[in-house]
């Protein structure tokens, strides 16, 4: 059956169309190219006046995984204002900081987008992570497993084992654990806490192994370039909210040595230690440095005010953190020789000094990169804010007028150490449209998504447009996945399941045997166990697996 | 034996719908096809057959290293002595009908029966609990659409550890960590073997660890009168300290070593029945340590408001991280406790003792209570899940009820509808979650029966509500 959306104001970047009127067509989910007879079509949604745009995709949002249940459990006091009752087609849960996984899904798919990636996701905690995502309806999802702390890792560094070999296990574990993408978090930081060290610089040794940061930063970007992951290291830098910490990520930029990397909530990694307060924006420098690196991608983390909580494989960082714990109760957990967990509530506040010059640096990033195709729009759910408050951020990208508003409410010294008032930059659709679709799928190398070319899947958003942006991007008259209408007026009309993208990079088989052995000698499971089967994820039909080959190494 | 294949073997393997005896099953997983001997592939019934690397779902550490051995469908466990595990993984099958009313019918009409009975309810409780991840998924969307109540079996324990938890948070570890790198292990209130036999011997004794450590080196320390310290005993032979307080009032012994450990030593000779002089050589054995982990288990904190003893412990932990690294280890969690709990919270957004009556989840681990709603008369039908040990029955009451175990011995009542069903990891594949909240397994299906799944009886309903 053919579906024709006519008449619609498209943007649609990755194939260059600005704003044109265009026809779009659906057949089998997919985008189908124009037929010689537009009347052949068995559906015509008339969308004249209306904006269209694929779904959009979050590169960056803790959906899924232990920390995340953590902090559902952690926070009932936060879900209780929020009720997602139960309808006759959609499954009841709670909402606000850290949703149920049905209303993850649901909300996700009632703001337009289409696809989520979880880019924390333990090697040790893989399945339960799948287990959560598969509960995420709608929505397509993959995950990014995160290396960097994990004993196995470490302990090749220390040997001195050649990058072949690791970029092997880096193989193994993104194909055991069904990942998209590779994420380090505090490289090295997370297994130093549990040898007591309370920091790690980028150029300081880990107590045991005798490796730096930096060491294995370079090492694990050299291995996704190699293996031909599509997407960069995905880098959750040292000294996250530490001020001072612009420093370090500007050396991070430096030294990676041309390697593509992708800095992740660079917002928490922007700051320096100018003023009375001994606090001030980075985010000039950073913003710099990202135009002028071209193998550097970010994504920003803004914060916006009110309650959230922090879920974090930054052990080592949460525990620092925990002292602004709001309400007072924090979670710190280590985790199987492989990583670590942190999830503290905390409450950004318009009034006080840190968290008003943490919004403001936020944005300020946002405006000083150039390349839209380099900066994504996060709020590091639910970290920064929940995602929910993306219309919001949005609306403050897209008017000058309304963002000045905003920033003259904030605490008085912080707008004394801002450039913000002074950017006069206003986000285009077209920008907007980049940063939320064309830019993400690109870097996640997901080609048939993010656009609406034909041979796209049809994952597509009509948006009433409205001078009020954030109305005109939290309620889309329509949202299709894979060709099916899933939302009518920001409400769910039907649900369907989305798939999991993953990724499998060729390697050596060799790598196993010692690992098998590593297992059998260390661990508490066994290899055979740790890996997840794609019947596990598929599930009997209940789920989907889309799987990626890569770029050529 | 092929122990691991290249991936692109794995091709041939995908998901389908094997159907054996009009029942449809689990599809194999990767795992299973790839560790089982080639002895003989046809089927789980085959005369003879071994599994490796099988998860025993029996208790909450979920070991994954038994091997399994079947014989006519009759299942052995070799290699390892855990009396949980041989129990649970030898218990037969015997032939199971369904019934309604103590009456044997077939399976149609004893779903049929039991949906009615929810259709008519004003407010069901799903009770027990004790099914892997699927089945927990069934049971939810069932209680979603039936706006019932949602409590496990050990409720009771799960409560404490929960309220402890969200009242200031806490700092925890897990097995691995435990096993390479605890080199002090503070037993409080529990002596762990009764509930987790092999605990020992897989993460307090191992042979080897990643960073060198003397296993046998390790310090063992017991809190509390009556437990059995015979497992901390090294197997070089020395002896684990043992501090024989008041059980009851292991709380008053955490007051004293956080008040030692805040350079407030109390003025006290004695606490809770120890010289308060041990508790503060406690606190500095702790201290010294370089990665102490303090284990305690829910079920066996049982006197009133010992989740405020668990606080305490958890504050304990987090002001000892001024001076080292120390974390907390939450045992319990069996009857699959850990993965209920789990997807409770991730489906509902709340741990358990969810009531989805308002058409949203409302959490109130007091009034959502097993015990207490029978007692009180608050729900008027119980659907009970035991789906590891079919012996273990719903608290007595006059409501309808459904029973969803694997064919016990006898029954102990006449319930409104009995359907048998497999043991999860035994008759059918599926998942669980480890006691330790970060881990899960697969569970393999090791042998053949016409029992479906608890997952699938209750999909079954959920299609006739």
């Amino acid at each position: 059956m053919l579906t024709r959306l006519s008449g619609g104001t498209v943007y649609d970047p990755m194939n260059g169309v600005n704003g044109e009127q265009r026809d779009i067509y659906i057949r089998d989910g997919r985008i189908a190219p124009p037929p010689a007879d537009p009347e052949t079509a068995a559906v015509n949604l008339d969308l004249r006046g209306k904006v269209v745009m694929a779904g959009a995709i979050d590169p960056h949002t803790h959906i899924g995984g232990g920390k995340v249940n953590i902090a559902r459990a952690l926070l009932p006091e936060d879900h209780r204002p929020d009720p997602v009752p139960r309808t006759t087609i959609t499954r009841s849960g709670v909402g606000h900081a850290a949703p149920s996984t049905q209303a993850t899904g649901y909300r996700y798919a009632e703001m337009g987008y289409t696809a989520c990636f979880e880019p924390a996701m333990l090697p040790a905690n893989a399945r339960q992570a799948h287990m959560e995502m598969a509960d995420i309806p709608i929505i397509d999802k993959g995950a990014y497993v995160m290396l960097g702390s994990d004993d196995f890792l470490l302990r090749m560094l220390a040997a001195g084992k050649s990058q072949r070999e690791i970029n092997d296990y880096v193989a193994f574990t993104i194909t055991a654990a069904q990942a998209l993408a590779v994420k380090v978090v505090n490289p090295g930081g997370i297994s130093a806490f549990k040898f007591n060290q309370r920091s790690l610089d980028l150029d300081e040794k880990h107590a045991h192994y005798g490796v730096t940061p930096r060491q294995i930063l370079h090492t694990l970007a050299r291995a996704v370039h190699e293996l031909g992951v599509p997407h960069p290291l995905h880098v959750h830098g040292c000294n996250l909210g530490v001020p001072g910490n612009v420093e370090t990520t500007l050396k991070t930029i430096a030294g990676v040595e041309g390697l593509p990397l992708h800095l992740t909530h660079i917002q928490f990694h922007s700051y320096g230690t100018e003023g009375d307060r001994k606090f001030s924006s980075g985010a000039a420098r950073i913003a710099g440095a990202v135009n002028r690196n071209p193998n550097i991608s970010v994504d920003v983390g803004q914060i916006m005010f009110g309650q959230t909580v922090t879920a974090s494989g930054d052990s080592m960082a949460q525990y620092r953190n925990h002292a602004h714990a709001h309400p007072k109760k924090w979670v710190c957990m280590d985790i199987e020789c492989d990583a670590g967990c942190g999830v503290v509530p905390f409450r950004y506040r318009h009034q006080k000094f840190v968290n008003a010059l943490q919004w403001a640096i936020g944005l300020e990033i946002f405006l000083l990169v150039d390349d839209p195709w380099r900066v994504f729009l996060t709020t590091d759910h639910p970290n920064g804010a929940p995602f929910t408050s993306y219309p919001h951020l949005i609306r403050l990208l897209m008017d000058r007028s309304f963002r000045n508003e905003c920033f003259a409410t904030l605490h008085p010294d912080a707008q004394k150490m801002s450039t913000l008032g002074s950017l006069t930059r206003e986000y285009s659709l077209y920008e907007i449209a980049i940063m939320t679709r064309a830019a993400p799928a690109k870097s996640l190398g997901l080609t048939d998504r993010g656009h609406l070319g034909a041979g796209a899947a049809a994952d597509i958003t009509v948006y009433t447009p409205h001078a009020d942006r954030q109305r005109m991007f939290e309620k889309p008259d329509y949202v299709f996945k894979d060709g099916e209408l899933v939302v009518k007026n920001g409400r769910i009309t039907r649900v369907v399941d989305g798939a999991t993208h993953t990724l499998r990079p060729a390697y050596d088989r060799g790598i196993e045997k010692s690992l098998r052995e590593y297992f059998d000698r260390y661990m508490t499971m066994r290899l055979d166990n740790f890996r997840l089967s794609d019947a596990e994820i598929e599930n009997d039909g209940r789920g989907r697996l889309i799987v990626h080959r890569g770029r050529a190494a | 034996m092929l122990i691991f294949a290249p991936q692109d073997k794995c091709a041939g393997l995908k998901p389908s719908h094997t159907v054996v005896r009009g029942q449809p099953f689990y599809p194999f997983t990767f795992t299973q096809m790839m560790t089982e001997t080639v002895q003989d592939s046809r089927s789980p019934s085959a005369a003879r057959r071994s599994f490796k690397s099988v998860t025993c779902p029996f208790c909450s550490l979920l070991c994954d290293d038994m091997n399994i051995e079947s014989r006519h469908g009759r299942l052995r466990v070799e290699s390892v002595r855990c009396p949980r595990a041989v129990t649970g993984f030898e218990r037969p099958s015997p032939p199971a009908s369904a019934r309604v009313d103590g009456v044997e019918v077939d399976l149609h009409e004893a779903i049929t029966t039991a949906a009615k009975l929810l259709k008519s309810s004003r407010q069901p409780l799903f009770g027990g609990l004790a099914t892997d991840v699927d089945g927990m998924r069934a049971a939810l969307a069932l209680a979603d659409r039936t706006g019932g109540i949602v409590d496990h079996m050990l409720g009771d324990g799960i409560y404490r550890n929960v309220l402890a938890m969200q009242d200031r948070g806490w700092m925890m570890t897990t097995l691995s960590e435990l096993r390479n790198r605890a080199d002090l292990i503070v037993f409080a209130g529990t002596d762990v073997i009764s509930d987790h036999p092999r605990f020992f011997e897989r993460f307090v004794w191992n042979k080897e660890s990643m960073f060198d450590l003397d296993t046998g080196g390790r310090e063992i320390i017991y809190l509390g009168r009556g437990l059995d310290a015979g497992a901390g005993v090294s197997p070089q032979g020395r002896q684990p300290w043992h501090l024989k307080n008041d059980p009851q009032r292991l709380g008053e012994i955490i007051s004293a070593a956080r008040a030692a450990l805040a350079g407030n030593p109390l003025q006290a000779k004695t606490v809770a029945g120890v010289r308060t002089r041990e508790v503060n050589r406690l606190v500095s054995r702790l201290k010294a340590a370089k990665y102490p982990v303090i284990v305690w288990s829910p079920p066996r904190l049982d006197f009133p408001a010992a989740d405020i003893t668990i606080a305490g412990l958890c504050e304990f932990i987090k002001e000892l991280n001024q001076f080292t690294r120390c974390s907390g280890l939450a045992l319990g969690g069996n009857e699959a406790a850990a993965t209920a709990g789990a997807v409770c919270t991730w489906q509902s957004g709340y741990q358990l003792r969810v009531n989805f009556g308002p058409g949203h989840p409302e959490f109130d681990p007091v009034r959502n209570a097993t015990g207490r709603l029978l007692a009180n008369g608050e729900v008027d039908a119980l659907l009970w899940i035991s789906s590891f040990d079919p012996a273990i029955r719903p608290p007595q009451s006059a409501i309808p009820t459904i029973l969803l175990t694997p064919p016990p011995e006898e029954f102990d009542r006449v319930y409104s509808v009995y359907i048998p069903v497999g043991v999860p990891g035994v008759d059918h594949a599926g998942q669980m979650c480890r006691v330790d909240t970060v881990v899960s397994l697969p569970l393999r299906k090791l042998r053949d029966t016409t029992l479906p799944s608890a997952a699938m009886v209750m999909q079954m309903l959920l299609k006739l509500l």
